[in-house]
């Protein structure tokens, strides 16, 4: 799953869709996230980067980790 | 010694701002932002309270000029007065109830030295909601199903048809969505009273609405074609804010609604975009929406750029514009005097 190429984001962590004209805010965490996904950084990199960053474990980042793509999708802001 | 520029005299009609409010004060601040030549602005206005009228850095000019139904004759007249008065150059009409008259009289005011841009009378009748479904269908575009009614009783086979919710709309103006028959009856009383007959009944169709200005320089091409999405609508279906938004598929609607067409003019595609994508059209309206300064603010001056193509100047066609242009449309309290509403009132004539 793929950041749409359109999706504008800045550093602090807004998000904008220029398909659709729909803005989010992201928590820093979640913008840390869009900024790799963004950058094409593949998907194994960003959790080991987020496993090493912060105090979370495997299953819980797992977990967390699709919900959050699911939000990313039901926004459509992603692409397989 | 520098000489002095002859200002290009332009009138504009739709001067009016209530809560459903005229393009006509949009239009003449995109012209004075994107002719880069002096411009005096005549407004012609239809009442005494069209703010418009007050507004002298805005308008310079306005005479009162009689409604639609005095038909085109009556129109010339007062045309024939202010032109010998002003010198106009271009008409930029912006009512849908006027244009009828002003597409009529377009070759007499040609001859009289008065340019417009206008759609044909058969352009201007083919996308009538009238005939919406029809012209949709022939053109391969997406429109919902309706039927159009002359009585009451015809409601219960449109109820067969399309199920609830329906969308009752008026010949002109307004729309009312029915979720029971009830509710149905009542719009159908409340619009043709209102509008007259037929009312016109369309299937509900759900989604995110989508206004798109065009400007088709009347040989299939789309000179300009600005996408916005509403972010801020009113009770009236009006945009009180909206968003210019990248979407290819709603750039081809309308490259294909001109292409079709031969649109000749401004024009706005209102669209319903549905969760599976689908762009229905669900009106066109035949002049510039009231929001059309967004379009000069996002870098494709729509009216600028009606004016040159009047005029018979070079207009490219635009390829770029900016995503993201917001408007947020608000209300302000202009002051004026009982003088100068003496004056409108009374001479027809600020």
């Amino acid at each position: 799953m793929y950041l749409k190429k359109n999706i504008a984001t800045s550093e602090s962590g807004f998000i904008f869709n220029p398909s659709t004209g729909d803005s989010y805010a992201a928590n820093p965490v979640a913008a840390e996230i869009i900024s790799m996904l963004k950058q094409g950084t593949p998907a194994s990199s960003v959790k080991q980067h987020i496993l090493e960053q912060y105090e979370v474990d495997t299953l819980r980042l797992e977990k967390d980790w699709d919900d959050f793509m699911s939000q990313l999708k039901e926004a459509n802001l992603v692409e397989d | 010694m520098k000489e002095s520029v002859k200002p290009l005299t332009i009138a504009v009609t739709g001067l009016n701002a209530i809560d459903s409010p005229g393009p006509g004060v949009a239009v003449i601040r995109a012209l004075r932002d994107g002719l880069d030549r002096p411009v005096r602005i005549i407004g012609l206005s239809y009442e005494t309270l069209e703010p418009g009228i007050y507004m002298h850095d805005v308008v310079d000019k306005t005479y009162q000029v009689p409604y639609p139904a005095a038909g085109s004759e009556t129109l010339l007249k007062r045309l024939q007065y202010i032109h010998s008065k002003e010198d106009l150059q271009l008409i930029i009409p912006n009512f849908d109830a006027e244009l009828y008259n002003f597409i009529r009289l377009a070759p007499v005011l040609k001859s009289m030295g008065i340019a417009t841009f206008l759609p044909t009378p058969e352009q201007f009748e083919a996308r009538d909601k009238v005939n919406l479904y029809r012209f949709g269908e022939k053109h391969g575009l997406i429109v919902p199903q309706d039927r159009i009614i002359n009585s009451v009783l015809e409601l219960s086979s449109c109820e067969e048809d399309f199920g609830f919710p329906l969308v009752i709309k008026g010949k002109f103006y307004d729309a009312i969505i029915a979720h029971t028959m009830e509710q149905a009856q009542k719009a159908f009383y409340k619009l043709s009273a209102k509008w007259g007959l037929p009312i016109i009944v369309q299937k509900f169709i759900s989604g995110t609405e989508i206004n798109i200005a065009v400007l088709g320089d009347g040989r299939g091409n789309a000179v300009s074609i600005i996408p916005m999405r509403k972010l801020y609508i009113t009770d009236k279906g009006k945009a009180w804010a909206g968003i210019t938004l990248e979407d290819e598929a709603l750039i081809k609607v309308a490259s294909d609604f001109v292409k079709a067409t031969n649109w000749k003019g401004g024009c706005e595609l209102e669209i319903m975009k549905t969760a599976k994508g689908e762009l229905y059209i669900m009106e066109i309206n035949p002049r510039f929406p009231a929001w059309i300064y967004l379009t000069a603010a996002a870098g494709q001056n729509q009216p600028a750029s009606l004016a040159r193509m009047a005029l018979n100047e070079d207009q490219p066609l635009y390829k770029e514009y900016a995503v993201g242009k917001i408007f947020v449309r608000y209300s302000w309290d202009h002051i004026t005097d009982i003088n100068e509403f003496h004056q409108i009132s009374g001479k027809g004539e600020l």
